[in-house]
This record gives structure tokens, C-alpha cells and sequence, in this order.
């Protein structure tokens, strides 16, 4: 797939603001493609950067050094071709209190150059179920109502690169699960999508590619399924016929625990790995005179690959 | 949208601050309108009757540019700097500058829209003046110069000052601290003939002197200096309002970090 955004070694340092806060290095040498119509994840701990690198690509925050590409343009020297292409919807709810919803959303299509196009606000305005509301003040919508007005001001102007910063960050389960299914339809009309998230489930449930950023550095870019699968480890637990009390010696040769107060043996095994070791180890297992009512085998999350990856001391 | 001007954004932009200007109409006008009324019950009825004629002009009369002027002034820098410091502290700005829009058309928006409902306030002001004392235009093209030029010269003040402001405190305090003092003692009650050495020769540097001193004469034919002057002084002004506002877009002064 072509790439649409291209980010070259993008780095940040925020001016000190003396006496209460230092400079402070908040990208450092970024480099980061993504392709058309991909939903990309970007994951990272509070303050890794995330905002800042998004914040830099729309043109709010100015990079110290590098370059962001939109489709072929500078971001800088054609930031009107560049910015007229993406669509942002932030983390925070940053709304006009005293319009009317149908105003302002029509005032980001206007913002953005294009002609007023009623149909398809109204369009953006249904899907995000917000047409019952047009009439109403901003100021009288619930939380969850104001981030569909935020995705549908950034919808207004038909980007082709929608940045989502946060979407999900303390929405309900139910407007959680219609935002998964808009980016999935807006990706399906040839929408690229990165968002950021805290939820590693979200990342897991959406992407296509994950890239996982900490302190500055993004640290690592790979297909999702790709990921899960280099880093991730699975587990085999048998369920036991009767409960043990320690692992028999014969078996100290195997990466073994006993888990659910002794009834589970759990064995750990890397699916990078040429041999897996289950055959031997069912086999030693059975000499051992232990048996078995059920097996069960599960994969990392990852959430766990995630979490593995930023205790990693890094060099 | 990659035209050399992105004039939907400026009528976006326009058309919304108008809107909230309209809005809050009632506010915005009404009480304008009711501090003029009270000046010209004050001092162009009460007081004015015992003033003498300045420059064969009745005083109640030759406060009326004067008046318009205040109000002209206060009203462009409070419209402009709030029309823009509003979006920074509820964090709209967000939108404003991830758009495809350039500097220009911000400003042509947001200080066009301030200047537009300085403008109406001016005409409304006049208006009201007539009701209490005769009003004279000799030169109404030259008044509507200048009352326009003054009106973007004082909204882009205001803009400036909006994006400077971290605080609602700070967007009162340069009205506060210099306009108001300034247009007071800039001609707008007396003529500053009427004030003695070094006063007279201090007041000159006083831009405000220039700017109402103009657009009186526009009114009555009577100016404290020359209208070639006064117009200069306005475009100067003007001039370097717009220089500070491309400078602060250039660097992205308290806009980017």
C-alpha cells in the first residue's frame, strides 16, 4: 500500500518555562509511515508523546526538527494542501458552549474551505446519531454527545486521514462500540484512521499495524497479527484430575506452574520456537502419573506484549 | 481546497463571530448605547448648556465625534480581543489552526467581523446623538474613512491583545489602563487648545488626539491638527497593528508552542 503520511526524524523539545517547568524532550527522532486506507494504533503510557506527535502532523504544536509528509505535501511549506486532508478530532472535548450543534459542525466544513454541503452534514450528523440534537446548544449535550460532535465536526470537511486522539477515553461501552463501527465504515469508504489509545482492547479489536511509543521514542512499529505473534507467548494449562501439591522433580526440565490453588498446570512455550516441547512434555506428564481432565491453550493479549515491552529496560 | 485564498474559512470565521455578536445583541449594544445616552444627558444637556461654543460648534455637538470615538475605540479592542481569546480558553483554537487557513484570512475573519460591529455600533451611536443635540457631517466620506480605519486599526489592537492575554484580567487591563485614560485625554470632551503648556504640546503624543481630531473635523470642519496628519497617524497605526499580527503568526507567538 502507498504511503499517505510520512514522519522524518520528528523531534520535540518544549521551551522552558522557568522557574515551574524545565525543557522538556517531549519526540525524539520519530520516523513513521503509514499506509492508505490503514487503521494505524499508536499506544503509549501517559505523556510518551502521543498528543505531541499528532499535534505536530495537524500543524498546532511546531516540531523542533524533522519533516511530516500529508500525501506528498510539506506540512510546513504546503500546509494548505497538507491540512485540508486531515481530519482531527482531539482528546479533549474543546467545544463553542453557545451554538447551536448544526452551526458549528457546518463552521468546521466552512473552516476548511468547502462549500456548505447540507446533505452530508446531515449524513455525518445520523451516523453519529446527532440529529435529534442539531437545534440544541453545545452546552446541553452529555459527555458521550459532545465526542460525536467532535468526530463529526472533523467528518465535516471529508478528510482522508482521520486523526482520533483518545476517542474512547471515558465513553460508555455502548457509544464505544458505535465508534468502532464508524472507524471500521469510514475505513471501509477509503478513510486512513490513526488513533491513539490507553485501551490496549481497542488497539487489539481495530488496528492493522500498532506502533507502541514511550518517553519520545517510538519504539516499535508492526503489524498487529505480527506482534502478537513474535512477542506474544502462549500458555498450555491442563486441568488436573486431582489437585497437586508441587511439580514432580521428573518434570523440573519444563517452564511449569501450578495455577487455581494446584488443580492447573500451566506450561509457558514460545510459538517462535521450532519445537513447542508439548509432545515430550504430555508424554513425561503421563509418567509421571498425573492425569489430565481437560487442556486448554491461550495467547498473550496484548495488553501483556505491551506491558512486557515498556518494562524492558531500554539501552 | 488549495486556491490561493480559502475565503469560505474567512466567511466561516466572519459569519460566526457575527453570529455571537448577535446573539448576546442586547449586550452588546444596548449598553454602548445607554453610556452615550448618559454622556450626552450629562454633559451635552446639563453641563453643556453653560459651556461656550468651541470653534463655533455648540458643545453638545462637538462632543458627538468625540463620543463616537470612545465608544469606537473601547468597543473594537473588548469585540476583537475576546472574539479571539475566547476560542484560546476553551480551547477551540484547536480547529482554527489545524485548518487549512493562513494568518490573513484568520485575521480578515475575526478582525473583520470586530470591526464590522464597531462600525454598526458607530452608526447607532450617532443615531442616538441626534436624538439629544443637532449633528452636522460636512464630509461624510472622509467620517466613514475614518471611522473604518479606526475601527480595524482598534479591532487588530484587540486581537493582539487577545492572543497576548493568559487571563480574563489581562484582556481588561489594557483597555482599561491605556484606551479609556488615552481617548479621555485625546480630545474627546475638550479641544486641546483648551489645555495650557506642556500639556498641549505633551497631549500630541497621544495617538488617540489624532484619530478624533480627524474624524471631528470630518463632522464640523474644525480639526486640533492638520487632517493630512491625523489621516497619516491612522494608517501608521494601522500599519503597525498589522505588522505585530504577522509577526505573531510568523513565530506563533502564545498561539503554538
Amino acid at each position: 500500500m502507498p504511503t499517505i503520511l510520512s514522519v522524518a526524524n520528528l523531534s520535540k523539545t518544549y521551551a522552558p518555562r522557568p522557574p515551574r517547568q524545565a525543557a522538556f524532550e517531549a519526540l525524539k527522532n520519530v520516523n513513521l509511515d503509514i499506509q492508505r486506507g490503514e487503521i494505524f494504533a499508536l499506544l503509549g503510557p501517559n505523556g510518551a508523546g502521543k498528543t505531541t506527535l499528532i499535534s505536530i502532523v495537524c500543524g498546532i504544536v511546531t516540531a523542533s526538527s524533522g519533516k511530516v509528509t500529508v500525501d506528498g505535501f510539506d506540512n510546513v511549506t504546503q500546509y494548505r494542501e497538507a491540512r485540508s486532508r486531515i481530519g482531527l478530532v482531539p482528546q479533549e472535548l474543546h467545544t463553542d458552549a453557545f451554538e447551536s450543534v448544526w452551526k458549528t459542525i457546518s463552521f468546521s466544513r466552512g473552516l476548511w474551505g468547502l462549500p456548505p454541503n447540507p446533505a452530508h452534514i446531515e449524513k455525518v450528523m445520523r451516523d453519529l446519531s446527532l440529529w435529534d440534537k442539531k437545534d440544541n446548544r453545545v452546552m446541553t449535550l452529555s459527555g458521550g454527545m459532545k465526542r460525536r460532535l467532535m468526530i463529526a465536526k472533523a467528518l465535516a470537511h471529508e478528510p482522508n486521514i482521520l486523526f482520533l486522539d483518545e476517542p474512547t477515553a471515558g465513553v460508555d461501552v455502548e457509544l464505544r462500540k458505535d465508534m468502532w463501527n464508524l472507524v471500521r465504515g469510514l475505513r471501509a469508504s477509503g478513510v486512513t484512521i490513526i488513533l491513539t489509545t490507553h485501551y490496549i482492547q481497542e488497539a487489539e479489536e481495530m488496528a492493522d499495524r500498532v506502533g507502541i511509543i514511550t518517553k519520545g521514542e517510538l519504539i516499535l512499529v508492526e503489524q498487529k497479527a505480527a506482534l502478537m505473534e513474535k512477542l506474544g507467548s502462549k500458555q498450555l494449562a491442563l486441568h488436573l484430575a486431582s489437585k497437586l501439591d508441587a511439580i514432580p522433580a521428573s518434570l523440573s526440565a519444563y517452564k511449569l506452574s501450578l495455577a487455581a490453588g494446584g488443580t492447573d498446570l500451566v506450561y509457558e512455550y514460545d510459538t517462535k520456537g521450532e519445537r513447542t516441547g508439548i509432545t515430550a512434555l504430555l508424554q513425561d506428564v503421563a509418567a509421571a502419573g498425573i492425569r489430565f481432565k481437560d487442556v486448554e491453550t491461550k495467547e498473550s493479549s496484548l495488553e501483556e506484549i505491551f506491558v512486557g515491552l515498556l518494562r524492558e529496560p531500554r539501552p | 481546497m488549495t486556491a490561493a485564498m480559502n475565503v469560505q474559512a474567512v466567511k466561516s470565521i466572519y459569519r460566526f463571530e457575527m453570529s455571537r455578536w448577535f446573539r448576546t445583541v442586547g449586550q452588546s449594544v444596548l449598553s454602548p448605547v445607554i453610556s452615550t445616552s448618559l454622556y450626552f444627558i450629562v454633559f451635552g444637556a446639563a453641563i453643556g448648556s453653560l459651556m461656550q461654543d468651541i470653534g463655533g460648534v455648540a458643545y453638545g455637538s462637538f462632543l458627538v465625534p468625540g463620543l463616537v470615538m470612545l465608544m469606537l475605540l473601547t468597543q473594537s479592542v473588548s469585540n476583537a480581543s475576546f472574539g479571539i481569546y475566547f476560542p484560546k480558553f476553551t480551547g477551540t483554537i484547536y480547529e482554527i489552526l489545524s485548518a487549512p487557513v493562513s494568518f490573513v484570512e484568520i485575521v480578515l475573519g475575526y478582525v473583520g467581523a470586530a470591526a464590522t460591529k464597531s462600525v454598526l455600533l458607530g452608526f447607532i451611536i450617532m443615531a442616538t446623538a441626534t436624538l439629544f443635540v443637532p449633528v452636522e457631517i460636512q464630509h461624510p466620506l472622509w467620517m466613514l474613512t475614518f471611522l473604518v480605519l479606526t475601527a480595524l486599526t482598534f479591532s487588530l489592537l484587540g486581537f493582539i491583545i487577545g492572543i497576548w492575554a493568559d487571563g480574563f484580567e489581562k484582556l481588561s487591563l489594557v483597555p482599561t489602563l491605556i484606551i479609556t485614560p488615552l481617548t479621555f485625554l485625546g480630545g474627546s470632551f475638550y479641544s486641546i487648545e483648551m489645555l495650557p503648556e506642556p500639556w498641549q504640546t505633551l497631549t500630541l503624543f497621544n495617538p488617540v488626539v489624532y484619530l478624533i481630531s480627524g474624524f471631528r473635523w470630518s463632522f464640523y470642519g474644525i480639526s486640533d491638527v492638520g487632517v493630512g496628519v491625523s489621516l497619516g497617524m491612522t494608517l501608521f497605526f494601522l500599519g503597525l497593528c498589522l505588522a505585530v499580527v504577522a509577526r505573531i503568526f510568523a513565530t506563533g507567538y502564545r498561539l503554538k508552542s
